[in-house]
C-alpha cells in the first residue's frame, strides 16, 4: 500500500482513451478560430477509464481524514462529522434550490435559516445572527466592519485602534489591518491570561474595540473576561468574541453574557462540517441589539401576520459579504447537529472536549512540559523539550507521530510558546483511542532516549519518508517538469532502497 | 540552547543586532533567533532610502515555523540592503553575523540610541529571563 503512486502524466499513453464517441454522422461544424488554444495540448494524459479510477481511487486511499484515524490538531476543532448531516444537506429539496427561487417556493429553507439564527442567538446570548460569512476570517472581518460603522454613526471617527492579545490568532490583527484599524498588541500574563494592566494602559479615546478569543489560543479560558470587557466598556471600546473555540463552553457560558457585543461562530468547526482541505465554512455572526442594524444582509425575518419566511437587509447594513445566502449547506449541517443533540447534548459536546484533552496533559505532562500548569480548556498546548533527550524537536515528534499511524497535532504555533505541540482530541474520540495516542506519544520519548536518528528519520512508513519542506519553500518547484520528477524519484529511491521499514508495535 | 553573542555587538530586546561604529551601522538578527525561528525560508527588506524610527518593523523573517518582524534598534535611514538573501536566506542561519546581515544603516542620533540598546552579557541575560517565563 506504500508504494509511490506517480503523476498521472506518467501513466499517460499514446491513443489510450476513456470513452469512444460514436461515429459523426452529421456534418461537422467548425469552432470559430479565436476560441481555438493555440498553446501546446501536447503531454495531456491519455488513459483508460480503469486506469483514471484506480489511480485517483488510491491516492484518495492514501488521504489521512477523521474517518481513517484520530486527527488531533489544535485549534482547528477535527471532530466527527455524523454522516446523517450529509444525507440532510443532499436532500434534493435543498441541494437543487436555485438561489434565485422567489422567496415564497424557499420556505422550507427560509424556516432552516430562520432556526439556525434565533438557535444561534441562543446559544451565545446574543439577540440578532447574520448566517452571511463564508469562514470564521470573514466573519471577524465583518465584525470590525461593524464596530467602525457604530463609532462613525455615534460621531466617533476617531476610534481606530483595535486590541489584540498576543496569543490571538494571526486572522484577529490581520481583519483589523484589512478593516485600516491600527493594531495594538496586549500582553498575556504568567497564567494565560489577558494582562489587565498592559490593557488598561493601551485602552483611550482611539479604542475601538478589542478582539479577544475565549478559551484562547492556548486551550486557557480568560478568568478576567469580565473586567477586560469591563475595562473595554469603560473606555468606551467593543468587545469582539472570536467564537473559534466556542466548543468548548456550549450551554456553559454565553459569551454575550459576559460582556461580549459581537462575536463570530465557526459553524464548520463548532457545529461539525468536514473541513481542513479548504472545503466551505461558516462563520455566522452575532451580535447585540444596538449593532443589529449594521449586520450584513440579506437575513431571515419570520412575518407573523402571513407567517411567511422573508428575507430582509437591515437599514445601515455594511452590506453583503458573500454571494446569495451564505453557504447554505453549511447552515443546513449546522442545523441538523444542533436539532439532534438539543441543549443537553450540546453541554455534554463541550464538557467532553474538555474532560478529553485534560485527560490527555495529566497523562503526557510528566514528559511533555504543558505551557502553562493549569486546567485547560478543549485543547492542550505542550512543549515538545524532552528532558532526556533534548536533541529531540517537536518536528521529529510529529513526524514519529505517523509511523504510529496518527494525524499529528497542530506544531509550532501559538508561536509564543517554544515547540509548541498543540493538541485537541475533541468530544468524539473515545478513551481507548486517546490512550493509544498517549502510548504513541510516550513511547516516542523512550525512543528519542534510545536512539535520536529514529525520530529524525521518521515518518518511515509514509510513501515518501520525511519531506523536505525546508527545500520546498526555499526553492519550490511549482510546475509538472518530467525530467526533475524523474531526479527526484531516483534519488529518493537510492536513499531509501535498503530498508523494510515496519510500522512500530505496541 | 547553546548560541553565540559576539561582545562587539549591541542587541535589542527584540533580538536584533547592530554594529557600534562607523558612519554606517550594520544589522541583523541574533544567533538565538535565528536558532529560535529555525530554518529561514525568505526574507522581507526595505527599500535603501527609507528612514527608519527606532522600534519600527522595516523587514520580515519567515521560516518553516513562522514569520517574524524585525525591528530597527536604532534611528536612521537605510543605505544597504543584503539583497543576497533574497536568493539564498539560509545565510541567515548559516552566517547570521556576517554574510547573514539584513540592512545597513545611517543613524540619526546613535549617541542617545545605544543607551538603550544591551551589551552581549545583558542581552544573554534578557535571554534567559525570557526563556524561564516558558
Amino acid at each position: 500500500m506504500n508504494t509511490f503512486e506517480p503523476p498521472i502524466f506518467e501513466l499517460s499513453g499514446p491513443g489510450k482513451c476513456g470513452v469512444n464517441l460514436p461515429t459523426v454522422d452529421v456534418p461537422l461544424a467548425e469552432l470559430p478560430q479565436e476560441l481555438l488554444r493555440t498553446d501546446d495540448l501536447a503531454g495531456f494524459p491519455e488513459l483508460s477509464e480503469t486506469e483514471v479510477t484506480r489511480h485517483f481511487t488510491r491516492i484518495s486511499q492514501r488521504n489521512f481524514c477523521i474517518d481513517t484515524g484520530m486527527y488531533p490538531l489544535g485549534s482547528c476543532t477535527m471532530k466527527y462529522n455524523p454522516k446523517v448531516h450529509e444525507a440532510a444537506a443532499r436532500l434534493p429539496g435543498f441541494a437543487a434550490l436555485h438561489p434565485l427561487t422567489d422567496p415564497a417556493h424557499a420556505q422550507g429553507a427560509l424556516w432552516i435559516m430562520e432556526q439556525l439564527q434565533s438557535m444561534l442567538a441562543e446559544i451565545s446570548g446574543f439577540d440578532a445572527v447574520s448566517l452571511q460569512p463564508a469562514a470564521g476570517a470573514q466573519g471577524e472581518f465583518t465584525g470590525i466592519l461593524v464596530f467602525r460603522a457604530y463609532h462613525h454613526a455615534q460621531g466617533d471617527p476617531e476610534r481606530v485602534e483595535v486590541l489584540c492579545p498576543d496569543s490571538a490568532h494571526g486572522t484577529n490583527p490581520a481583519t483589523a489591518a484589512m478593516v485600516g484599524m491600527r493594531v495594538v498588541e496586549v500582553k498575556t500574563d504568567h497564567n494565560g491570561n489577558v494582562d489587565l494592566d498592559d490593557l488598561q494602559s493601551k485602552l483611550g479615546p482611539r479604542t475601538a474595540g478589542l478582539m479577544l478569543t475565549n478559551p484562547n489560543t492556548l486551550g486557557l479560558f480568560d478568568e478576567h473576561v469580565q473586567q477586560v470587557a469591563e475595562l473595554v466598556h469603560g473606555a468606551g471600546g467593543l468587545m469582539y468574541g472570536d467564537g473559534a473555540n466556542f466548543n468548548a463552553i456550549l450551554g456553559i457560558v454565553r459569551p454575550g453574557d459576559v460582556g461580549f457585543d459581537f462575536m463570530h461562530y465557526n459553524l464548520h468547526k463548532t457545529f461539525t462540517t468536514p473541513h481542513g482541505g479548504g472545503g466551505p465554512g461558516c462563520g455566522a455572526v452575532g451580535c447585540k441589539t444596538f449593532l443589529e442594524d449594521y449586520l450584513p444582509g440579506p437575513r431571515v425575518c419570520h412575518v407573523i401576520d402571513s407567517d411567511k419566511f422573508e428575507l430582509f437587509t437591515p437599514p445601515h447594513s455594511i452590506g453583503r459579504l458573500k454571494a446569495f445566502h451564505g453557504n447554505f449547506g453549511m447552515i443546513i449541517r449546522a442545523w441538523v447537529y444542533i436539532r439532534t443533540l438539543g441543549a443537553a447534548g450540546l453541554r455534554e459536546v463541550s464538557e467532553n472536549a474538555v474532560l478529553n484533552a485534560n485527560y490527555l496533559r495529566v497523562k503526557l505532562q510528566d514528559l511533555y512540559p504543558v505551557a502553562y500548569d493549569r486546567t485547560c480548556m478543549h485543547e492542550v498546548v505542550l512543549k515538545g523539550q524532552l528532558r532526556d533527550a533534548p536533541a529531540a524537536k517537536t518536528l521529529d515528534i510529529a513526524k514519529r507521530l505517523i509511523d504510529y499511524g496518527f494525524h499529528p497535532p497542530t506544531v509550532y504555533f501559538p508561536i509564543s510558546v517554544p515547540e509548541a505541540i498543540m493538541i485537541e482530541p475533541t468530544e468524539t474520540e473515545s478513551k481507548r483511542n486517546m490512550d493509544a495516542f498517549i502510548v504513541a506519544m510516550r513511547q516516542i520519548v523512550a525512543e528519542a532516549v534510545e536512539d535520536i536518528t529514529i525520530l529524525k528519520q521518521a515518518p518511515t512508513t509514509a510513501p515518501l519518508r520525511r519531506l523536505d519542506e525546508v527545500g520546498a519553500a526555499r526553492k519550490p518547484i511549482l510546475k509538472y517538469d518530467p525530467v526533475k520528477f524523474q531526479e527526484l524519484r531516483r534519488s529518493h529511491a537510492a536513499a531509501t532502497s535498503d530498508e523494510q521499514p515496519e510500522r512500530p508495535t505496541y | 540552547m547553546a548560541y553565540t553573542t559576539p561582545d562587539n555587538l549591541l542587541y535589542a530586546r527584540t533580538h536584533e543586532w547592530v554594529t557600534t561604529d562607523g558612519e554606517e551601522l550594520t544589522i541583523g538578527v541574533s544567533d538565538y533567533a535565528q536558532q529560535a525561528l529555525g530554518d529561514v525560508v525568505f526574507v522581507e527588506l526595505p527599500d535603501v532610502g527609507q528612514k527608519l524610527s527606532k522600534g519600527q518593523m522595516f523587514g520580515v523573517v519567515e521560516s518553516v515555523k513562522a514569520a517574524s518582524d524585525v525591528y530597527a534598534p536604532v534611528n536612521g535611514e537605510v543605505v544597504a540592503v543584503n539583497e543576497a538573501l533574497l536568493d539564498a536566506p539560509e545565510t541567515l542561519n548559516s552566517s547570521m553575523y556576517e554574510e547573514g546581515w539584513l540592512v545597513k544603516i545611517r543613524p540619526s542620533n546613535f549617541a542617545e540610541d545605544r543607551a538603550t540598546l544591551l551589551d552581549a552579557a545583558a542581552y544573554e541575560k534578557h535571554v534567559a529571563d525570557e526563556a524561564s517565563k516558558h
